[in-house]
């Protein structure tokens, strides 16, 4: 693609979130369609939002959004009046103790999800197959929103019991034998399914549990592959180019299709861009604008983002008509990146926990 | 620049995750290491079986021959290291820029690892307690006394987590291959010279390449070393030693807590033993579990730590390339600091004197831009009760300690190796029944004089191996 015509479609790109901006705010500062939580923290704005944000650009008018807001009750301020006659979901983070954080959404995980479909290449996730979920669940965003995608796709989702708390609690007491005993035995379920004629093509997996049933497949003298998976996409907890290379060379093969993506209950799914040799790997993340955005900004100033090829934190933005983020400075850190062809706008690789958290923060449980 | 590769069954890999290991005064690279993932860990060890079907095509006997030319090797020549070579004296300049270990010290363990790699037979042989060592091999056999022993391999690979700040560990992981059995080695994040060092002698002694695995990489490669060796050791403080208390899988190495005990009946000649106790505490500039770390007895302890703290506090760093360079430096940011606060803190108990201050002219904590140093120092305890009595650091540190020769095997608690100046057969006696301690030395002894022949924290051929009971024939009638 030429640069003129990649221009062309970031400043349409970029008109495009401007607008959306603008309808985003203008529907959760409205009194008629606004959540109580953002009607009443605009009275404590020095703007009006309503008359002052007209461009992506003027969100940063607003306080960096606290996910410590998200911690306890009532649920119900979040709701947006123009949608409170929908039912409605509570999805939760975190919650190994103390009370967790909880996102309100009544359909965002469907549209995340539909929207991510269209990137996915039927040739590895062929319509009407079935799927294996090997994530998360309870109350989990990812857990409904994979099925949702399973079910949008034309197949029926397969999944695992899986409680990530009860994991980060064997960590914390150092039992590594109680740890691994829990990921055998979810990686039994997910063998069990695969072994049961269930004609299961697709998958979504964190990376560590696709690597533990990859190497029990092996171990069973069976495969990834063999087992009938064409396609995965992976996410949920780190996942680094040394792994995906290891993966596509040793643990997948050359015949299984992975997907790396990046997101959180907040923000939703970011798409990895497409496999290219000659990115060597590296693995950029685009989010799904105008719907969310991710910028990478300065350690020093989060209102400043960093030049391309730098490394800075993740800023997210979450602009639906469920939820209103106005800039959350996510645990994580990664080098700003180019926009790309399929996705005009900037997007981000190399993503890892924030170095001044990484030595408290347990990442990857499951 | 020096690239060091991931090796796997005796193959390099690049990564696409790289370490820079830096100087630690310049903060300049003195080598690029590949890192490994636990995947790909968890991946080689399922061929493991194989390393031991390779090493059974040697005899024990051969892989000794094969020990004593590595030893050469590693001590004299000029090895391949990743894509460059690497002398004996870069070597040491390396592990030192890196460890903080000054370079005579990397040279003294140098020599030590070789040592220990050229007199492997003997050290065989006194492990195995004279056992025929092809038994070893075929797993059954008749001794000379006419029985039938069995002794069978518990793993087919020894996983060694090995450290950065004590070049000294690697004596441990010796005797292995020749006892064909694997080696998987996780180096620590300064210090992988010794273990490729290591791996390039044997291989170019004769040693198949495809019996090693090195895997320098971050904590989720030890974690998956350990997960996946039968039998692994680990190296760390005392949490980790708990963790794996109990786990006859892995032998976890922490404190060693040695010390020195006088019995009542020579404590009045410790005057003869100052060059002992100063020796016992410097050596290594203090960083080994061996290291002794408290020298306890009923009487004369003021004059003891008087006259130790004579001769060590005025100990000051030197150049690590000084051959009398004396102290070793702390590498990691607000190491030195935070042990100097805690000595600073524990050292206003009831009871506690710092003894060294007044011959040091300067501070313990010497601190540069990018490491520190701590300088030696020596307390006396009129009790046992103070915690400061029973504490290890990573420095020429000691606590001269007043206990009742009766009282001391109680209160001295785990201790790795204790030197004991008496006479009294009966307080003898006594020191040989205590579980408490692992190596004793009874008589004039320095708690870092090793026998290589002797075992070191549990025999090395009861973790691996399991003696068993094996018949080819029916027993006789009875």
């Amino acid at each position: 693609m030429s640069d003129t015509a990649l221009a062309a479609k970031l400043a349409k790109a970029k008109e495009l979130l401007d607008e959306h901006t603008r309808q985003t705010v203008r529907w959760h500062f409205s009194d008629e369609t606004g959540c109580p939580f953002w009607l009443e923290k605009k009275k404590e704005f020095k703007f009006d939002p309503l008359k002052e944000v007209n461009c992506f650009d003027d969100l940063k008018k607003f306080p960096n959004f606290e996910d410590e807001w998200l911690r306890g009750g009532p649920i119900r301020r979040w709701v947006p009046k123009g949608l409170a006659d929908k039912p409605v979901y509570v999805f939760e983070t975190g919650g190994t103790t103390g009370i967790p954080k909880s996102r309100m959404v009544i359909e965002d995980h469907w549209i995340d999800y539909e929207n991510f479909s269209d990137t996915l290449p039927d040739e590895f996730f062929p319509r009407g197959s079935n799927w294996l979920m090997l994530g998360p669940s309870g109350p989990r965003r990812l857990r409904l929103a994979v099925e949702h995608l399973a079910q949008y796709r034309g197949g029926i989702c397969f999944c695992v019991d899986l409680d990530p708390r009860w994991v980060v609690k064997l960590l914390k007491k150092g039992d590594i034998s109680g740890v691994k005993a829990y990921a055998d035995h979810v990686i039994d379920q997910a063998v069990t399914i695969l072994s049961a004629g269930h004609d299961i093509k697709c998958a979504f997996a964190t990376p560590k549990l696709l690597e533990a049933l990859a190497l029990k497949l092996m171990d069973k003298g069976s495969s990834i592959e063999e087992s009938g998976i064409k396609g995965i996409f992976a996410g949920g907890t780190e996942f680094t180019p040394q792994w995906y290379r290891f993966c596509r060379e040793e643990l997948l093969g050359p015949n299984v299709y992975i997907t790396p993506t990046y997101g959180n209950t907040l923000m939703g799914l970011a798409c990895g861009k497409p496999f290219d040799p000659a990115d060597n790997f590296k693995i950029t993340y685009y989010a799904p604008q105008p719907r969310a955005v991710i910028e990478t900004v300065e350690f020093k100033d989060y209102n400043q983002v960093v030049p391309y090829g730098s490394t800075g934190r993740v800023k997210l933005y979450t602009l639906t008509k469920e939820l209103f983020v106005p800039g959350f400075m996510e645990r994580d850190e990664g080098e700003r990146e180019l926009p790309h062809d399929k996705y005009p706008w900037d997007g981000i690789s190399g993503t890892r926990p924030f170095h001044e958290f990484a030595a408290t923060t347990t990442v990857g449980v499951y | 620049m020096l690239e060091i590769p991931v090796i796997r069954w005796g193959q390099p890999y690049e990564s696409m995750e790289k370490d820079k290991i830096v100087h630690f005064e310049t903060g300049e690279a003195v080598a690029t290491v590949n890192n490994a993932n636990a995947g790909l860990i968890k991946m080689d060890m399922r061929k493991q079986g194989k390393a031991r079907d390779i090493l059974r095509q040697f005899t024990v006997e051969q892989l000794c021959e094969m020990s004593a030319k590595a030893a050469d090797l590693y001590q004299f020549e000029t090895l391949p290291l990743g894509n460059g070579t690497q002398t004996p004296a870069e070597f040491c300049r390396m592990q030192s820029a890196t460890t903080g270990l000054p370079e005579h010290m990397c040279a003294g363990n140098m020599k030590k690892n070789a040592y220990v790699l050229r007199n492997m037979r003997h050290t065989l042989e006194a492990l195995t307690r004279g056992l025929p060592l092809e038994i070893l091999t075929k797993g059954y056999g008749m001794e000379s006394r006419g029985v039938m022993v069995s002794y069978q391999a518990q793993t087919n690979v020894l996983g060694m987590v090995l450290p950065s700040n004590s070049p000294g560990v690697h004596t441990l992981w010796m005797p292995v291959i020749p006892l064909q059995i694997g080696l998987v080695l996780k180096p620590g994040p300064q210090e992988p010279w010794t273990p490729y060092r290591m791996y390039e002698a044997f291989a170019q002694a004769g040693v198949p390449r495809e019996v090693f695995c090195v895997y320098p990489g971050g904590p989720e490669c030890g974690a998956a070393v350990l997960e996946t060796c039968n039998r692994a050791m680990i190296f760390g403080g005392i949490p980790t030693v708990e963790r794996y208390h109990g786990n006859p899988r892995v032998q976890a190495h922490g404190p060693g807590f040695s010390k020195i005990l006088f019995g009542d009946d020579m404590v009045d000649d410790w005057e003869k033993h100052l060059d002992l106790m100063t020796e016992s505490v410097f050596a290594n500039s203090g960083r080994s579990c061996i290291s002794c770390s408290g020298i306890w007895a009923s009487r004369h302890t003021e004059e003891i730590a008087e006259a130790l703290a004579k001769r060590l506090g005025p100990i000051a760093p030197l150049a690590m390339n000084d051959p009398k360079s004396p102290l070793a430096a702390f590498t990691v940011p607000g190491a030195a600091k935070a042990v100097n606060a805690q000595i600073e803190e524990l050292v206003k108990a009831p009871g506690v004197t710092e003894v060294t201050a007044k011959y040091r002219n300067g501070d313990r904590h010497v601190a540069h831009e990018r490491y520190d140093f701590l300088r030696p120092t020596v307390i006396h305890c009129t009790s046992t009760e103070p915690t400061i009595a029973n504490t290890e650091y990573m420095f020429p540190f000691v606590s001269v300690v007043k206990c009742e020769q009766k009282d001391m095997i109680s209160k001295i608690g785990g201790t790795l190796v204790a030197s004991c100046l008496t006479k009294d057969e009966a307080w003898s006696r006594q020191l040989l029944d205590a579980t408490n301690i692992d190596r004793l030395n009874i008589g004039e002894v320095k708690t870092i004089q090793l026998h290589w022949m002797q075992p070191h924290e549990g025999n090395i051929i009861d973790f691996l191996f399991r003696a068993r009971a094996f018949q080819n024939s029916p027993p006789p009638s009875h």
